[in-house]
């Protein structure tokens, strides 16, 4: 019997089958979440709990510690989820930043050759990675802190920046008019220097000439604008903090839950960049070092052309890991009373508002588009340095 | 912060899942379970307050405790379930407590739209400051520039931001998610006052480590109505929660106390008395519960006087005078419509 004979059905078809089932699973699941939101919906209006965003434009009524916009307790709801939002932020960034500093250098400092060096960086990663963040935060929040004087006692560094219970009070730069030259040199020194780092690579490249770009670099970046800014006439002035009340006005204010904050974030993080570090260098094989070494190359040159460009390739996705923790290991900042989004939107707000499932909804939206930025940038680098197979 | 998270999960849950019209009754819920689920404060002297061994003791718990006497004719048939000023509602809306006491303001948008029913006042207070003595501080008006103490998720956050914009000054509002860590924090001389109810300021006070070097600014700056509060939507269980606070105001009106209540109900031919401990009208029939619920709670807690002096009152070590909180009577606002 040939085969065309037979009459073929379409689920007997594997192709048709297999979209069948799965336009009914997706129609199922959609089906699902509809049900879900639209019986919230009624089950919330049928309690008499309010629904709805606009709650958003309501006068907020209360105050925060630090915004890094303005903020007073006339601006809406709305606003205090900017201010979170950008307090979370802050944090998170500052955060990124020193753990990758102090991860590095550990990571690197483990490795060393040095007996003290190695085993300083071995008693702090293993320190401060085994102990809960949490207990880190209080830690540095009441321990630490606690040490510090009260606001008529603050010690000072030359009448200029003091620091008490209170936080850290440092002179502000007050820009005048003609600063703008001073900023747009600064810039174009910048561009004009990454100019110059790419033709000297290519001419490198092309010709086997080296040319020692930091002389330039410094002439550019520090020497040019200093130059501008003293042409213009020294255009800055500084607000100095002085002690007014009850405590220091003006000047600029680092408020000590930040910094008990940041410590306790970067000092945590950093442990476990530090391994994913130095498992990143132990994983480029010893024969790589040596064969660089025996082509004459200095241990500095051998480092930065032959060990880290392969060992960031196993460090980059440990790396990516650790940054989304650290942003999201930010909300605890509740616990100490650092205004981030959390403390802000999802603690105050929601409680006067009482909108639960917008606000909650609002800021795991905000944290998950956060984490996923972090990921597409970190995997946009991520290929950029993967192995290129020639 | 684990708390609210499952709280919100359980909320979201059962409005989510919850289909139709139907809701069991709290009333028998409870009396099905044998015990209640009351919501308290995560440990406020005076209000809630758990000691060493567990055992939970406040003006607070003696309402839990009244309501469990009064369904469940036992006092000591209670789930605590403490609770910080951000999850309280979340708690109460998703079911996992039966009723919150937890010195909670009774306000328009609270009653209005969080789909819950405030069951009366227990405990009239007001907002006020609590100074360390080395301020030099009189009065709340010399308070400009200062940084302020507060736990989130309560009206006094609102009512700070209002007392000091009214008066033209400027403040720096420093956020704790507990008791503890305000007070901690106030200790260590983060801010130089604490802002809270008065009655919480007395009671946070005696646990500085030198409770004589600060003290209660005069100043109240709002109106703070502390109540217990149910779930919007169960009227007979609301009514319960409510006649069990009057019950307790009309019991020390009346003079009935734990202590003579049984000479009492044998004794008395007063006709009020008599309805109260269950001999005469209506009794029980129109909450649903047996005859005698307000005799259980006069027996096994207490009037209100009774319940007040105890925790909070002059012989405390709160040392709070009764103020609004005594009968309307006796110069205060304490009045309980008639139980007949």
């Amino acid at each position: 019997m040939s085969k065309s004979s037979k009459k073929q059905f379409w689920w007997n078809n594997a192709q048709y089958r297999s979209l069948f089932f799965q336009v009914l699973l997706v129609a199922m699941v959609a089906g699902f979440f509809w049900f879900i939101g639209s019986n919230t919906l009624h089950n919330l209006e049928k309690r008499g709990i309010s629904t709805g965003f606009a709650f958003l434009s309501q006068k907020s009524g209360f105050g925060i510690l630090q915004s890094l916009i303005p903020f007073t307790d006339a601006d809406s709801f709305g606003r205090t989820f900017l201010v979170g939002l950008l307090n979370t932020l802050l944090v998170s960034v500052l955060g990124v930043i020193f753990a990758t500093v102090i991860g590095f250098t550990m990571g690197i400092a483990r490795l060393s050759n040095n007996w003290l060096i190695a085993k300083i960086a071995t008693v702090y990663v293993e320190i401060f990675r085994n102990i809960p963040l949490l207990l880190q935060i209080f830690f540095w929040y009441f321990a630490v802190l606690r040490a510090l004087p009260s606001p008529r006692q603050s010690w000072s560094a030359g009448e200029l920046a003091f620091v008490n219970i209170r936080g850290l009070y440092l002179p502000q730069p007050l820009f005048d008019d003609g600063f703008g030259y001073v900023g747009w040199t600064f810039v174009l020194a910048i561009v004009a220097t990454v100019v110059i780092a790419r033709w000297r690579k290519k001419r490198q490249e092309e010709t086997g000439q080296q040319f020692n770009i930091w002389g330039a670099a410094f002439g550019l970046i520090i020497v040019l604008p200093l130059l501008v800014f003293f042409a213009v006439g020294s255009p800055l002035s500084w607000e100095l903090p002085v002690l007014k009340g009850f405590n220091f006005r003006g000047g600029v204010t680092i408020i000590p839950e930040l910094t008990a904050l940041l410590l306790a974030l970067s000092i945590y993080t950093a442990t476990f960049i530090a391994e994913a570090v130095r498992s990143g260098i132990l994983a480029v094989n010893s024969g790589q070092t040596e064969a660089a070494s025996a082509l004459g190359l200095h241990k500095s040159k051998v480092l930065k052309l032959v060990v880290i460009p392969q060992a960031m390739r196993v460090i980059i996705p440990q790396l990516t890991s650790q940054y989304l923790n650290l942003v999201k290991n930010s909300s605890l900042a509740t616990a100490i009373g650092y205004p981030d989004l959390v403390a802000v939107f999802a603690g105050t707000t929601l409680n006067q508002t009482g909108q639960a499932i917008e606000i909650i909804a609002m800021t795991m939206g905000v944290y998950l588009t956060i984490s996923l930025t972090i990921s597409a940038i970190m995997n946009w680098y991520n290929k950029k340095i993967m192995l290129v197979e020639r | 912060m684990k708390k609210i998270t499952w709280a919100l999960a359980a909320t979201a849950m059962t409005l989510a899942i919850t289909v139709g019209t139907v809701q069991a009754s709290t009333k028998e819920e409870v009396q099905k379970r044998g015990v209640l689920n009351c919501g308290v404060s995560t440990g406020l002297p005076g209000f809630s307050i758990a000691d060493e061994k567990g055992v939970w003791a406040g003006i607070d718990v003696d309402g839990c405790k009244a309501v469990a006497s009064a369904v469940l004719g036992d006092a000591t048939k209670i789930k605590y379930v403490p609770l910080n000023a951000k999850e309280r509602f979340t708690a109460l809306q998703s079911g996992e407590i039966d009723v919150l006491v937890r010195g909670t303001t009774w306000t328009l948008t609270r009653d209005s739209s969080l789909g819950l029913n405030f069951a009366g006042v227990n405990y009239y207070d007001g907002q006020g400051f609590l100074v360390s003595k080395k301020l030099g501080v009189k009065s709340a008006l010399e308070l400009g520039g200062a940084a302020v103490c507060i736990q989130s998720g309560t009206t006094s956050e609102m009512n700070l931001a209002d007392y000091f914009t009214e008066n033209n000054m400027k403040y720096e509002a420093v956020v704790f998610d507990t008791h503890d860590a305000t007070l901690k924090a106030f200790e260590n001389g983060r801010c130089d006052v604490l802002t809270s109810d008065q009655s919480q300021l007395y009671g946070l006070r005696t646990h500085l480590p030198n409770p004589g070097e600060a003290f209660v600014l005069p100043e109240v700056i709002s109106k703070e109505p502390l109540g217990p509060v149910v779930r919007q939507g169960d009227d007979a269980w609301l009514n319960i929660v409510k006649w069990t606070f009057n019950a307790m105001i009309e019991a020390e009106e009346l003079g009935l106390t734990s202590a003579n209540v049984d000479a009492m109900k044998a004794d008395s031919n007063s006709p009020s008395v008599r309805r109260l401990v269950g001999l005469e009208g209506i009794a029980g029939k129109g909450l649903g519960l047996s005859d005698d619920w307000a005799y259980q709670i006069i027996k096994q807690v207490g009037n209100y006087g009774e319940v007040f002096e105890r925790n909070v009152g002059t012989g405390s070590p709160l040392n709070i005078s009764r103020g609004l909180n005594a009968l309307w009577s006796k110069g205060g606002i304490m009045y309980a419509p008639p139980l007949r």
